[in-house]
């Protein structure tokens, strides 16, 4: 954990990025990239408290099949809005706008992002787009699913459509200017002997997710552009009364959500690419694939999205292309996972809080790209489309892989962020309580899917009361997880034990500034010499580095836990 | 610093007064070819048109001839996105065929289900 | 972050500076281009779905005002280049000049826009309740801005078009969705252009721009070139369907 497994305690650094001025002036109008972060790190707890409220009612509902604590229409609303809530304003934004704003200067040794200016717009909009969501949830809620399908959205829901769409389409901008700012920033603002090629894989999933995010929001956002013309001037694209298309709805919707799935996992897997070596000092296997199979993922990521339509009517032909392609898009993401595992052969591990989130994403993530496989098959998705599969596998990816990597890196990072440690020992036993609770949660709605419940149905027969009742005793733990180190976390910010500038040690460019960093991160600009996760050539993270040819590098030794 | 801007290409004036002088002709030629009756293929001399006129903007005003390879990039991605776009849905629309290999007219996959009348 | 004359505290040069922004630029106009190919889809599909209603929609357009409207457009972008040229030139009265003749075709355009417009509205041609295409084919007196020979040829196409699209007010409504999407939106960007134009305008009057640093004009003009290119794309797409009959 720390080098320093005993001798004096460290002090934090006199001026830092937290103390260099004062006021709440000098943070709503902060240009600087780690302020920033940390605006977002507030509002995007707040939606996930908020999405996460949504899903307790859900789980709570679902106790009983007769389904009496929610009427039907609200029962839909609560689906509605913890969806829209956690997919647009949750997990799109969290761990680039958290992370990778606060870390990819750092990472590539600049001062500042390419758009510091640009970067505070970027959470302004994203408040303002989550204050017209907050307003339609206010107003009653939405109750058409978060895919906004048509004529439902358009024309026939009662609910306070209007003010949520408007909402995510405002949203979008914040998504396109982040990735903008991260694609130009890497592209123009690394320091000298920062190669594109030494680049911590982290910067790579940015640089892959910023793609996604230019090519595909701006599709969602004239979709729902022309969906709310639809319903507020009565326009009648989608409208099959007026010759309209709702399928021409969902092939536009989904252009761009999902392309949106892979925004979400990428910088996940970027942290997992980060922890892994660290935690088994020792280089990444396959430094080239992983960073190739990023840019692959984001790239084939756009080829698949009519695999959420299969049962449309949608021509065959087209149907058995895009199930091929949605094939072909595993196989990166299988060469990650492969090469992370083969990173820990040979190596030293430790099990520290963030490796264990990170052992956490390997297994969760594998079990629900493989279950996307399973529906990307035509004739296997005739029968578990719309089904609480489909539910049980997103939610593998997304919160046993995109979750676990969040919290993972806000482990990780938390020492550079906040300058001190969280409690690792109180930290591990959150790890374990989340891991337990999402699979008491999530794996039982597999088992539902295959013999038939229905996702988005606000009842379902006896015979499937079991396996509600362990999701819902799961989700409890599940919450638990959530909210320990919500609290440690916080506490740990103020009380914390000093951390030094790099505690664990890691190799990146982040580790050599102080903890917290300077406003400009750096005393003088770096000059880079070294290759990516080099454990045999950095003396200076003071590791004991055996002479023979590989042998591993040899685990620091713990100090007081 | 990873690549550097080369000296700034200044294109001259007389240049861009040849290429609006293009453009005008290029908008009189897409006027006067739309009433010359091409049957399905007057959307496609139109398009075409419309895209040497855009393909010249780019090139010329834009000064994406005079730009790093990086710019260049950003535009064909740009372009070639938007083909994916266009193509792939298309390609959804254009190779419905019902249970009886009878391929779909647009106009029916829109309005009714196949067999059914009025 | 300090500023040090043009410099902005994050980068090293003027030269860092300038590349950074014009990359900014170039991938915003490519997520302006996946905007508008949103909409140029669902004109794709419905055209070639309803193609009778929406060549009848595009025969009410005026093939004067819409023609009129490019020339302006493309002269602006003519304007525009040569106030970028100005720029890097050292030419400080020329910038102010032609950036000025830039944002005069600019209102031009919306001038033209907005007779359109209102047209539109004159002739129940707006989607909502009150859309009805035969309205001036069947009001005549209405409609008294459409000469007797013009109204004798929307009589025999709309009669045509009627025989061969049962559905034919429903689906012209699509078209002028359509329109107005389509138009509408690049209005607004327009707009928005013409609201940099301004701020252009300003600085280049307070003696900003230089061989030295001339980057805001560069960029501005980047994407003032791009709505001109959606126009271009526009104006067959809207205002020359089916014309030869």
């Amino acid at each position: 954990m720390r080098t320093q497994a005993t001798g004096p305690a460290l002090q934090m650094p006199e001026k830092h990025y937290l103390n260099a001025t004062y006021g709440i002036r000098s943070w709503l109008l902060t240009t600087d990239h780690k302020r920033i972060a940390l605006l977002w790190l507030a509002a995007v707890t707040f939606f996930f408290f908020i999405g996460g409220f949504f899903a307790m009612m859900i789980r709570l509902h679902l106790l009983t099949p007769n389904g009496y604590l929610l009427t039907p229409d609200m029962y839909n609303r609560m689906f509605t809005m913890h969806g829209v809530t956690m997919v647009f304003f949750f997990l799109i934004p969290s761990i680039p706008a958290i992370l990778g704003n606060f870390l990819i200067p750092m990472m590539i040794g600049a001062k500042d992002l390419a758009f510091p200016k640009i970067n505070l717009l970027s959470w302004y909009i994203y408040i303002i787009g989550g204050l017209f969501t907050l307003w339609s949830m206010i107003n009653g809620g939405l109750d058409t699913g978060w895919t906004f399908y048509t004529p439902l959205s358009t024309v026939y829901s009662n609910s306070a459509v209007g003010p949520a769409v408007i909402g995510v389409f405002i949203n979008g901008f914040s998504s396109i200017l982040t990735g903008l700012n991260f694609l130009v920033t890497v592209h123009t603002m690394r320091a000298p002997g920062m190669t594109w090629f030494r680049l911590p894989l982290f910067v790579w999933a940015h640089y892959a997710t910023s793609i996604v995010m230019i090519l595909g929001t701006p599709v969602i956002a004239i979709t729902l552009g022309l969906a709310a013309m639809e319903r507020l001037f009565g326009l009648g694209f989608f409208n099959p009364a007026m010759g309209g298309d709702p399928i021409l709805f969902q092939h536009l919707f989904w252009f761009y959500s999902h392309p949106a799935v892979y925004i979400m996992i990428l910088p996940a897997m970027g942290v997992i690419s980060e922890l892994i070596p660290t935690f088994a000092r020792k280089r990444l296997f396959g430094y080239h694939f992983v960073a190739a199979a990023s840019l692959a993922i984001a790239v084939i990521g756009f080829l698949v999205w009519t695999h959420h339509m299969f049962l449309t009517g949608q021509s065959t032909y087209a149907a058995v292309a895009f199930s091929f392609l949605t094939f072909i898009v595993a196989i990166p993401s299988a060469i990650k996972t492969f090469n992370w595992t083969a990173t820990l052969f040979g190596g030293s591990i430790s099990f520290d809080t963030p490796m264990l989130y990170a052992f956490g994403f390997l297994g969760l993530f594998m079990i629900g790209g493989l279950t996307g496989l399973f529906l990307g098959a035509l004739g296997v998705d005739i029968n578990i489309h719309d089904t609480y599969f489909v539910v049980a596998h997103f939610h593998y990816i997304m919160v046993g892989g995109a979750v676990m990597g969040y919290l993972g890196g806000l482990h990780f990072w938390w020492p550079k962020i906040t300058g001190r440690m969280y409690p690792e020992w109180l930290a591990r036993i959150a790890a374990f309580i989340l891991f337990i609770g999402f699979n008491f949660t999530f794996f039982p709605q597999f088992i539902l899917g295959i013999m038939g419940m229905p996702r988005r149905y606000h009842m379902y027969p006896p015979e499937f009361q079991i396996y509600n009742v362990m999701s819902t005793a799961g989700a409890s733990i599940l919450a638990v997880g959530y909210l320990l180190p919500m609290v440690y976390l916080t506490w740990a910010a103020f009380y914390g034990k000093v951390a030094g500038d790099n505690p664990w040690p890691a190799t990146g460019l982040e580790w050599k500034t102080q903890s917290p960093p300077l406003t400009e991160n750096f005393d003088v600009t770096p000059v880079v010499t070294w290759e990516a996760y080099d454990f045999h050539n950095r003396p200076d993270l003071g590791l004991d580095v055996p002479s023979g040819k590989g042998s591993p590098v040899v685990a620091p030794a713990h100090g007081d836990d | 610093m990873a690549e550097q801007e080369h000296t700034e290409h200044i294109v001259s004036p007389g240049t861009y007064l040849a290429i609006i002088l293009t453009l005008l002709a290029l908008t009189g030629i897409t006027v006067f070819a739309a009433f010359v009756n091409l049957g399905r293929f007057n959307i496609v001399v139109a398009l075409l048109i419309a895209t040497i006129k855009a393909t010249l903007v780019v090139l010329i005003f834009m000064h994406a001839k005079y730009a790093p390879e990086r710019t260049k990039l950003v535009i064909i991605a740009g372009i070639f996105w938007l083909a994916l776009l266009l193509f792939m849905t298309l390609s959804d629309y254009a190779s419905r065929v019902d249970y009886r290999g009878v391929r779909y007219p647009m106009t029916q996959i829109i309005l009714r289900a196949p067999g059914q009348r009025g | 972050m300090h500023r040090t004359g043009a410099l902005f505290g994050q980068f090293k040069t003027l030269e860092q500076q300038k590349d950074t922004a014009t990359l900014g630029m170039w991938i915003f106009l490519v997520t302006e281009v996946m905007f508008f190919g949103g909409i140029m889809l669902a004109y794709t599909i419905n055209r070639h779905t309803y193609f009778h209603a929406f060549a009848m929609g595009s025969n009410t357009l005026s093939l004067g005002l819409g023609g009129f409207n490019t020339v302006v457009l493309l002269a602006s972008s003519f304007t525009m280049a040569m106030a970028v040229w100005s720029a890097q030139t050292s030419r400080k009265k020329l910038i102010t000049l032609f950036l000025s003749l830039t944002i005069l075709l600019g209102f031009v355009f919306f001038g033209v826009k907005y007779v359109e417009y209102a047209q539109k509205f004159h002739h129940h041609l707006v989607p909502g309740k009150n859309f009805d295409i035969f309205y001036c084919v069947t009001n005549p007196t209405k409609c008294e801005d459409i000469d007797a020979a013009d109204m004798a040829k929307e009589r025999e196409e709309i009669e045509v078009a009627a025989k061969a699209d049962p559905d034919l007010n429903a689906h012209a409504q699509l078209y002028y969705s359509a329109y107005f999407g389509m138009t509408g939106l690049h209005a607004l960007h327009m707009v928005i252009g013409a609201g940099l134009l301004f701020w252009l305008l300003k600085e280049s009057v307070a003696g900003r721009f230089n061989a030295e640093w001339n980057n805001p004009v560069d960029i501005v003009g980047l994407y003032w070139h791009f709505v001109d290119i959606v126009w271009i794309y526009l104006f067959p797409l809207l205002y020359l369907i089916d014309r030869h009959k």
